[in-house]
């Protein structure tokens, strides 16, 4: 399961700006997964491109906490979501690094863009399952890579804690 | 305002101190003016999820605080290391967000220290602003009935501490060599247990299972293993994750009964929930008329609609021969399906007997509150009730339940409340483990600090790399100590 996530990440990576390849060598997905070793820590730097190639390659991007303030953040196409809002200081956790084994970085997805991305893989509809707060446009920001077409996205992080429903009514998943 | 600034800063400490104790809210404004930092110090009770999302939390969004985390063990991490699956590893990835925050100037692990037997709540409560328990559920919920106590019947709890390197259970070495075992419960316990027992261990030979669990479990010679609950499929408690892996598992078939099935598709039409609806989707295609599954020369299958009423004995008396089973129907009781007997039963036969109906918190000190029926220390969002700079987080706050998310977010609000109390609140300033280090000395105990820890963490991975596997556990207390000492 880490191999296939791992691999989609890379997959993305693979067809980033050529000055960033010398990071991954150019192999086999097999290999890229054997030189990271398996379970071993993905830096944030592999996944979030540290400066924009050009304007084109620039998406923006609003966070809204669980306060409701709102994070605006730019990002680059190909960038991994959660790894982008925790390189930009949004509270996003993400306990398993990105291997589809938590569901720590559930994100709403502003319904305008829910269809932009790709649909979940079963492994993450699995994990979303497990999401306190599920909604029809819950996903796992570690999944969401950005693409052009996601300019002006808005992710809304869930209300984390029980204490939102102070009438202890248990809110039931669509 | 400056003039008054400066004389506050020029005040002496015991000064202050006792200022402090007279006009707490006068002083703690002051505080804030002047910046005279008070040293805020909380410790935190169990180095599990929840222990160490507590500490992050408290750590990130106080920058005064200090934070202290006891652990009953020399190493940390708790269920993270001694329950999460081996042939999970990419749960344990968690691990290094938690090494993060033990690396924080502000952050102590005070290692090998047992609160409630070294040092109580009380003395706990003296050194710090705070102190938030967050020990977990250590024990397991009996099924208090006849022939319990027979060889062969075990805790599922014990069983996972024993593949996963926990010291009190590495001498179970539980007797594998039967056909057939049956899991009692429907959780995600029960089918990590089942898939430990029946994944080939060629592959677990690449997780961080213990080198006698691997031993044992390469001599097994169990053929199949029944999961039962008392209630029907909608009822289970396990997730579809864990349900997947083992419709999946190689070498492996699924046995179902259809006849558990039946009007269960009527029942998807209906507004059921999501994941419910999903996990019964997948056991419906796991049926024999279902796609799914694989083949195999082992099996294993869920059995419904059964309370075991009494452990049968083999004919010598020696060990487990049987379960005697009380059939049940469901009835709506409020919002739940309950169990009732049909007046019907079954006999069983199996060799081994694994107890999996759920974990249970203990006391931890008889000065601290305890909800016995639940399991719980009663609490108010994490505030132990009736015991101010008292809270709780994790498991003994809210049961045993939940996946990480959930222990997280409980965390979370633990730390907000301590947050907020203790900016509410003025205290003289506190010593934190310096008033508690001399307690523990004279009483002999070797406290492992993260330094240590990781002298043991870099022995167990270099054994590991010898074997080809992450690491290989360190099973003995003692031996821990001697490699936390360099």
């Amino acid at each position: 399961m880490a191999a296939r996530a791992l691999d989609r990440l890379c997959g993305t990576f693979r067809r980033c700006s050529a000055s960033l390849r010398p990071r991954i060598p150019a192999a086999s997905s097999h290999k890229i997964h054997e030189s990271f070793g398996i379970p071993a820590a993905l830096p944030t730097s592999e996944f979030v491109k540290e400066e924009p190639m050009c304007a084109d390659d620039m998406v923006k991007v609003e966070f809204v906490t669980k306060e409701g303030e709102k994070i605006l953040v730019e990002g680059k196409v190909g960038d991994n979501v959660m790894y982008l809002a925790q390189k930009q200081g949004v509270d996003i956790e993400g306990a398993c690094e990105a291997s589809l084994a938590c569901c720590t970085c559930h994100v709403y997805v502003h319904p305008d863009f829910v269809d932009k991305f790709p649909p979940p893989v079963e492994e993450e509809d699995d994990m979303l399952d497990l999401a306190p707060f599920l909604q029809e446009n819950s996903r796992l920001s570690c999944q969401l890579r950005l693409t052009k077409a996601l300019c002006g996205v808005s992710f809304c992080l869930p209300l984390g804690t029980r204490n939102f429903y102070v009438d202890g009514h248990t809110p039931r998943p669509h | 305002m400056l003039g008054f600034q400066a004389s506050q800063r020029l005040r002496p400490l015991w000064l202050s101190t006792h200022l402090r104790s007279h006009n707490s809210r006068h002083v703690t404004r002051n505080c804030c003016f002047t910046g005279v930092r008070r040293k805020l110090h909380a410790c935190v009770v169990g180095s599990g999820p929840a222990g160490f999302y507590t500490v992050q939390h408290l750590l990130k969004n106080n920058k005064e605080i200090r934070v202290d985390l006891y652990e009953r063990l020399p190493v940390p991490f708790g269920l993270v290391r001694f329950g999460v699956a081996p042939d999970h590893p990419d749960v344990k990835n968690v691990i290094n967000s938690f090494t993060q925050t033990a690396h924080s100037e502000r952050f102590t692990f005070c290692g090998n220290v047992m609160v409630g037997r070294d040092v109580m709540v009380s003395d706990l409560q003296e050194a710090y602003d705070a102190v938030v328990l967050s020990y977990g559920a250590e024990d397991d919920q009996l099924l208090r009935i006849p022939g319990e106590q027979l060889p062969g019947v075990y805790s599922a709890r014990a069983i996972v501490g024993w593949y996963n390197g926990l010291p009190e259970n590495k001498d179970l070495m539980p007797d594998l060599n039967v056909e057939t075992a049956v899991v009692l419960g429907q959780g995600n316990v029960a089918l990590d247990l089942a898939r430990i027992l029946l994944t080939p261990v060629d592959l677990l030979r690449k997780t961080d299972i213990t080198g006698a669990a691997l031993d044992a479990i390469a001599e097994s010679k169990i053929k199949r293993i029944f999961v039962v609950g008392r209630r029907g499929p909608l009822q289970v408690a396990f997730t579809i994750k864990e349900l997947r892996e083992m419709v999946n598992l190689q070498g492996v078939r699924t046995v179902l009964n259809p006849s558990d099935f039946e009007g269960i598709e009527r029942v998807l039409l209906e507004n059921i929930p999501r994941p419910r609806r999903r996990l019964t989707e997948l056991l419906l295609k796991s049926t024999p008329q279902g796609s799914a599954g694989c083949v195999g020369h082992r099996e294993w299958g869920l059995l419904f609609h059964r309370s075991p009423v009494q452990i049968l004995p083999t004919a010598d008396g020696e060990r487990v021969g049987g379960i005697h089973f009380q059939l049940n129907k469901l009835e709506a009781s409020g919002d739940t399906m309950k169990a009732v007997p049909t007046g019907n039963s079954e006999d069983m036969p199996c060799g081994l007997v694994l107890r999996s109906i759920g974990y249970r918190s203990l006391p931890l000190d008889p000065d601290v509150p305890f909800d016995k029926r639940r399991g719980v220390i009663p609490n108010n969002r994490g505030r132990v009730e009736g015991r101010a700079g008292l809270y709780c987080s994790g498991w003994v706050k809210r049961g045993p339940q939940g996946v990480i998310a959930t222990t997280m977010n409980d965390s979370f609000e633990t730390g907000e409340a301590v947050l907020e109390d203790i900016s509410n609140r003025s205290a003289s300033p506190q010593a934190g483990f310096e008033s508690i280090r001399p307690k523990l000395a004279s009483r002999g105990v070797q406290v492992v600090s993260f330094g240590d820890w990781t002298r043991i963490d870099r022995v167990e991975q270099e054994r590991g790399l010898k074997l080809d596997k992450p690491r290989e556990k360190i099973l003995d207390v003692q031996e821990m100590l001697t490699h936390a000492s360099g």
